[in-house]
């Protein structure tokens, strides 16, 4: 069994201190946004700042550098013959191929992004995490995924998923921290609502909902509340901390309401890729399938867009 | 793609107008009277105008009844209850209703799009809720048809005969589903009035009783003004009078019965309370709030339009508030995505602003996002009116429009005292996320209908209805059909 | 040879918040027997009386409607105990009322029979009256039974303990504090009910007997704007007529009983409990 301590105690006194979270009430407020109509230049406009957020992802234990090779190509050029399109944000990779990624876009303004600690469970030692954190910022690596220890949050050792996020924000040196919440493992909307606050304090720069690995992933409820809960930290604290969901969001029109969602939640100054990215691998062709739908006025096949 | 504005990767979003199609909505230049399974005109050939709020254009004209056409109705009914409708076994009697749900739902869009032209709400409200709302009450009453011995408890119910309905403007549809759903249900048959200012669905919903080949009389529609409505309560032949509007009406009516075999439901005007405990779930809550003042922009008789938000938090609800209502979009109801469409008729605006400016004069402190109104039409903002007490008229007085009286409180005795201390008792909220709370608070409220960490919510199986000035009797769910039933024993 | 005594006569006095005060108006009815002779003279109760009255039921009311059903329960079965102990008191006022000794006694035995039934209601009407209903949302929504509040009965023309019993007891049993307008050509009755329920365990202001006039009585009763409802029975066609034109300006409720529930027990008693009940419907989101 976990030993609570003193600090944890602590933690916990601020973190159930966080708004309650009525689930019933999130769902109804998240269907409503998904009832938000967005037609014609308001569709495209979006459609587009869509693309420029998505942190284009591959987590393959398949992968390899010629896999990442193609992915990157794609984030350069996500389409032969849209005029007007942005570049994705970023690509995201496991540390192994940030190398093969960063020489991929060294001409690019694209980010990379690497899963350190251990991913997707983090259930390895602390200091083979922070090495493995330090080995992918080495390589080239702009932006940091974390996993926290869920075990270690649901156990109530909340000042050890603390003091990793403190030390992993720390090896991390200049590249930006996304903590990953894995909410699917969380159990309920309040811990989801706690786990976001208890890594905003530990100095995340994003929080981010899921590896991808664990069902449900992103879904809008729970981006509902971690959006909220940066909302607070913002008019508690001032500071700034961006939203990552992750996993799921394969559809243009969801990723619409996402940023429907986003705008209505925390405003316009939160619409742009420094601020919210979509982590998706297969979110980006139906974005550009309805594009070229908006550009051509007809229906696409799936073919006509590359597949990496 | 020169038309489109340039690209923006920041910065404000802007949704495009999206507006739902009205070529579905058929509207006839004129609808008579719906008497014995026939659109007829006046016997004086008396007409107005229906509008659209949205534009102040004409819709269509409609029959205005009179004494002599209110008197037809009756006699309609009458007939149709004495030959048909009480002969009719119970089961297909049923049957009847469930093809009335399934009609309404065949036409869900056509319907919504009127509801949404005549009166003026968005078209996502009319869409989601009024009508398929107005369908399910239909589906749920159908089944009891042939149940009503376990509605009532030891007695054999009967039918009470001829229902005289009256309803208002804010929900037509949907009111006229609560209203002839439960009636016929119960075995009764019915002459009713829509409000004057949102006749269409009503009389579309004759159509689907033409269509759906119930038999003559069954349902009657007159359409008019209060003295049409005063003449069906004034009219020899009723057994029940169901009304739903203002609590003024309410009363005359009352007085109207009075002495008569008559029985009665009344539901009437609110003034509910919105309580907000400092350990609620406060962004919950918030969507809560504009749900349950800014839903078909304040006009329903279940609105909270008083805030009580706990001391220790009002301030941090508030901006979160103000925050939410600045992302409210307030325009052409047939935008799918219009949050608060337009004000019902003009008299009804010119009373929301008038009450707007009684709180400014008793001292509120006046707050709105500053959405822009289309330039035509009848459009209010979403209104906070801050730094009001108990004593102030906006805070005691039905206001019926998109405006939200904030207050604070610092006890829980103190929340229950102001939650109770008005002359209403439709409904109520509490927000706190103590269960001992919620039903301390639940039970304390001198309300009808309560709801607890959530707000405006409708369902055909839960009965609705008022204390005190908010009317007598209830409507939907079981206890709803024991309006339309003889209280005789077997 | 038995010395001469002289009785010592009762004033009959009004009940009202647990106390029996004189009518404040000083003024009285002669109660006479059927033959005419003088019998007593009974308080006639004024508006103000009544105001008062009111007063005591609308604070007696959340103490009595929080009381838990059980309780309620035991209060009213010790009403029954009280009347049935105080017998032959009932016997001699019902007689002077005008009923035969055979009536009166049946009169007395019903009533107390009835009071028993009630006292049974008290944790059952509840469940039989509430519903969970089956809303189609991630909800729990249930409807209860309210109490109404402040409650005035007009007790019936035809007199008899009965008549009294059988609105006084499913309003209170129901949570509802209660004035009864007691009939004027059977006042003594009502008092003796009323020191019955002094001496039961029913907390001062919950029941409260007024004797007097109905026609001055009533027009007060229906347009006082603290008395929530309206009991009755008999009321004639221009009475209803009065009831109901005052009544609507404050929504007053009136159900009227079945006149055969006020003559007799019968399978109606769920019927008078319900008819001063308001409901309540209550909603909460379900899930975690």
């Amino acid at each position: 069994m976990t030993e609570v301590t003193g600090t944890d105690q602590l933690w916990r006194d601020e973190l159930t201190r966080q708004p309650a979270v009525d689930s019933v009430g999130v769902a109804e407020r998240a269907a409503r946004f998904q009832t938000r109509s967005i037609k014609n230049d308001s569709k495209r406009q979006g459609l587009l700042r869509v693309l420029s957020m998505i942190d284009l992802t591959t987590l393959e234990g398949a992968d390899t550098p010629g896999k990442v090779r193609q992915l990157c190509t794609k984030a350069r050029q996500l389409h032969q013959s849209l005029p007007g399109l942005p570049s994705v944000a970023a690509v995201c990779v496991y540390p192994s191929l940030v190398e093969v990624a960063k020489a991929s876009l060294a001409d690019t303004d694209i980010a990379i992004a690497s899963v350190a600690t251990a991913f997707p469970s983090g259930q390895a030692p602390l200091s083979v995490r922070l090495e493995d954190t330090r080995a992918a910022v080495a390589a080239g690596a702009d932006e940091i995924d974390m996993v926290i220890a869920r075990g270690a949050f649901l156990a109530g050792d909340y000042t050890r998923v603390f003091d990793e996020i403190v030390a992993i924000k720390q090896a991390c040196g200049a590249a930006h921290l996304k903590v990953i919440l894995e909410t699917g493992e969380l159990g309920s909307l309040d811990n989801v609502r706690r786990a976001s606050w208890l890594a905003m304090r530990a100095g995340a720069d994003f929080i981010k909902t899921s590896t991808g690995k664990v069902q449900p992933a992103a879904t809008l409820a729970v981006t509902l509340v971690m959006l909220q809960a940066i909302g607070d930290f913002y008019r508690r604290t001032g500071k700034i901390i961006g939203m990552k969901p992750a996993g799921g969001i394969s559809s243009a029109k969801l990723a619409l309401h996402y940023l429907v969602m986003l705008q209505e939640t925390l405003g316009p100054e939160w619409m742009n890729k420094h601020r919210f990215r979509f982590g998706a691998s297969s979110l980006a062709n139906d974005v550009l399938m309805q594009l070229a739908r908006l550009h051509d006025g007809r229906y696409q096949s799936p073919q006509r867009f590359s597949r990496d | 793609m020169s038309e489109h504005s340039p690209l923006a990767f920041e910065g404000a979003w802007a949704l495009s107008p999206a507006p739902e199609s009205s070529e579905s909505a058929h509207i006839a230049d004129h609808y008579g009277l719906f008497i014995n399974g026939e659109f007829v005109d006046a016997e004086d050939g008396g007409r107005f105008d229906t509008l659209n709020p949205a534009t102040e254009s004409t819709l269509a004209s409609v029959s205005h009844a009179g004494q002599a056409d209110v008197h037809k109705a009756v006699q309609a009914a009458r007939n149709a209850y004495d030959s048909v409708w009480s002969k009719m076994p119970s089961r297909e009697r049923g049957k009847y209703l469930f093809r009335l749900a399934r009609a309404i739902a065949e036409r869900a869009r056509e319907f919504a799009v009127i509801e949404s032209m005549d009166g003026g709400k968005p078209i996502r409200e009319s869409r989601d809720i009024d009508i398929p709302l107005a369908s399910a009450h239909f589906f749920y009453h159908a089944g009891w048809a042939d149940k009503l011995s376990y509605a009532v408890s030891g007695g054999t119910p009967r039918a009470l005969g001829v229902a005289a309905q009256i309803i208002p403007w804010n929900f037509p549809l949907l009111m006229a589903a609560w209203k002839i759903a439960p009636a016929l249900a119960c075995g009764n048959t019915v002459v009713l009035k829509p409000a004057e200012t949102t006749p269409l669905t009503a009389l579309k919903l004759a159509e689907l009783c033409q269509d759906i080949d119930l038999p003559p009389g069954v349902v009657n529609i007159v359409t008019g003004a209060g003295d049409t409505g005063a003449a069906l309560a004034e009219v020899q032949g009723i057994d029940k009078l169901a009304f739903t509007g203002s609590t003024q009406v309410g009363k005359s009516l009352m007085r109207a019965l009075a002495g008569r075999s008559v029985r009665y439901t009344l539901e009437l005007g609110g003034k509910a309370a919105n309580v907000v405990f400092d350990d609620a779930a406060i962004d919950q809550a918030v969507e809560g709030i504009v749900n349950g003042i800014f839903f078909n922009q304040g006009h329903v008789c279940c609105a909270g339009s008083r805030l009580l938000v706990q001391e220790s938090i009002a301030e941090q609800l508030l901006e979160r508030l103000q925050a939410r209502m600045a992302s409210l979009i307030v325009g052409d109801p047939l935008d799918k995505n219009t949050d608060v469409g337009a004000i019902n008729s003009r008299n009804q605006l010119t009373r929301i602003e008038d009450y707007i400016d009684i709180g400014k004069t008793e001292g509120a402190t006046l707050w709105d996002a500053g959405q822009t109104l289309p330039e035509t039409g009848l459009f209010c903002r979403p209104t906070l009116l801050c730094d009001v007490a108990q004593s102030h008229r906006v805070v005691r007085e039905e206001i019926f429009g998109p405006v939200l009286t904030v207050q604070t409180f610092r006890t829980f005795d103190e929340a229950h005292a102001k939650a109770n201390n008005t002359r209403f008792g439709l409904s109520g909220g509490v927000w706190t996320d103590k269960g001992s709370k919620v039903f301390d608070m639940t039970r304390r409220m001198r309300a009808g209908v309560v709801w607890a960490n959530t707000f405006n919510k409708f369902d055909p199986s839960a009965p609705f209805g008022g204390f005190h000035e908010s009317g007598i009797g209830r409507e939907g769910g079981l206890h709803g059909l024991r309006a339309y039933l003889s209280e005789a024993r077997a | 040879m038995s010395e001469q005594r002289l009785a010592v006569a009762k004033t009959y006095k009004l009940f009202i918040g647990g106390k029996f005060p004189r009518t404040e108006s000083g003024r009285y009815i002669a109660f006479e027997s059927s033959t005419g002779e003088f019998v007593a003279n009974v308080s006639r109760a004024s508006r103000k009386d009544l105001r008062n009255a009111v007063v005591a039921a609308r604070a007696a009311l959340s103490g009595w409607c929080a009381a838990n059903a059980y309780l309620r329960g035991q209060i009213l079965y010790r009403i029954a105990e009280m009347v049935e102990s105080r017998q032959a008191q009932f016997v001699d006022e019902l007689m002077r009322e005008g009923m035969t000794r055979d009536a009166a006694q049946y009169d007395v035995q019903r009533s107390v029979d009835w009071l028993v039934h009630y006292a049974g209601w008290s944790d059952k009407y509840m469940q039989i009256l509430s519903a969970v209903n089956p809303v189609a949302s991630q909800h729990f929504c249930f409807t209860v039974p309210e109490p109404v509040g402040v409650v005035t009965a007009i007790a019936p023309r035809s007199g008899g303990l009965f008549g009294l019993v059988s609105v006084l007891a499913p309003t209170i049993v129901g949570g509802n504090t209660l004035i009864v307008i007691a009939d004027a050509a059977h006042p003594l009755t009502s008092v003796a009910l009323a020191e019955a329920l002094h001496a039961s365990d029913v907390p001062a202001g919950v029941a409260n007997m007024l004797t007097g006039r109905r026609d001055e009585l009533l027009p007060q009763a229906v347009s006082h704007d603290d008395i929530d409802a309206l009991l009755s029975a008999d009321l004639t066609d221009d009475e209803w007529q009065l009831a109901q034109e005052q009544g609507a300006d404050h929504l007053q409720r009136q159900p009227q009983l079945p006149t055969s529930a006020i003559r007799a027990p019968g399978d109606d008693g769920l019927e008078a409990i319900a008819c001063l009940q308001e409901m309540k419907t209550t909603w909460h989101p379900a899930a975690q």
